[in-house]
């Protein structure tokens, strides 16, 4: 899957752009959070306050439970800022 | 209707004219132009950067266009919206509305200018005497959003 991060998620994480294999067992937003938070301290520190954090899947807002599957684009980003 | 997402800055005239040429049914036309402030709450910003999302940027600009001409009578539209760097007097973003009659006009361009801000992927960062700042969403914008829904 493709996964973007974008403002001070990408800072914290360190990664703009990156393709990575969907985990095992990961079917909603929710897992793959779960699974990224443990790759690293600074994917960890970005995703340490969930209620900070916002998500689209191809393009198209989504909720924490929405599911994904491999082949989807998914980004995160903090609350928009724009305007 | 008209959506860009793009670095440079825009002429405001030129882009009323663009939109409304040949047109011979509006009777009123209302515009809002976003610009840098050398402040935000305490702190003096010497810059802004905005960064955004290219791709879902345009559409979800395109689906804010569309809702506002779902709920308004308006007969053109248009928002034009920068990203990258800029300083402070520069303009940000442009929405135009257009409508026989001025209420709608009024409306609609108030509308596209509070779901924007909360609905479509940007992000600013200041640059601060302290460094450089993610500004962070403001519970008023969220409310400006809830009076529409």
């Amino acid at each position: 899957m493709k996964l973007l991060y974008f403002a001070w998620i990408r800072e914290r994480t360190g990664i703009h752009e990156e393709t990575w294999p969907l985990p095992d067992g990961v079917t909603s937003l929710r897992d793959l959070v779960a699974a990224l938070a443990a790759r690293g301290p600074g994917f960890a520190h970005a995703f340490a306050d969930l209620k900070q954090v916002r998500a689209a899947v191809n393009q198209e807002t989504a909720k924490l439970d929405d599911p994904v599957s491999e082949g989807d684009e998914v980004a995160f980003f903090p609350p928009m800022t724009g305007g | 209707m008209v959506v860009r997402v793009q670095r440079d800055d825009f002429d405001i005239g030129r882009e009323m004219d663009a939109l409304l040429a040949g047109r011979r049914d509006i009777g009123g036309v209302a515009s809002f132009t976003g610009l840098v402030r050398a402040f935000s709450d305490a702190r003096n910003v010497g810059a802004l950067t905005l960064e955004h999302y290219p791709g879902m940027t345009e559409k979800a600009l395109a689906a804010i266009e569309a809702e506002a001409r779902e709920r308004f009578d308006i007969q053109a539209s248009l928002i034009v919206h920068r990203f990258g760097r800029m300083e402070p007097g520069e303009r940000i973003v442009l929405v135009i509305a257009a409508s026989a009659h001025r209420g709608e006009a009024f409306r609609a361009a108030e509308f596209l200018m509070d779901w924007l801000k909360t609905k479509a992927p940007f992000w600013k960062s200041e640059e601060t005497p302290d460094g450089p700042q993610w500004v962070e969403a403001r519970a008023a914008d969220d409310n400006a959003v809830e009076r529409w829904s």
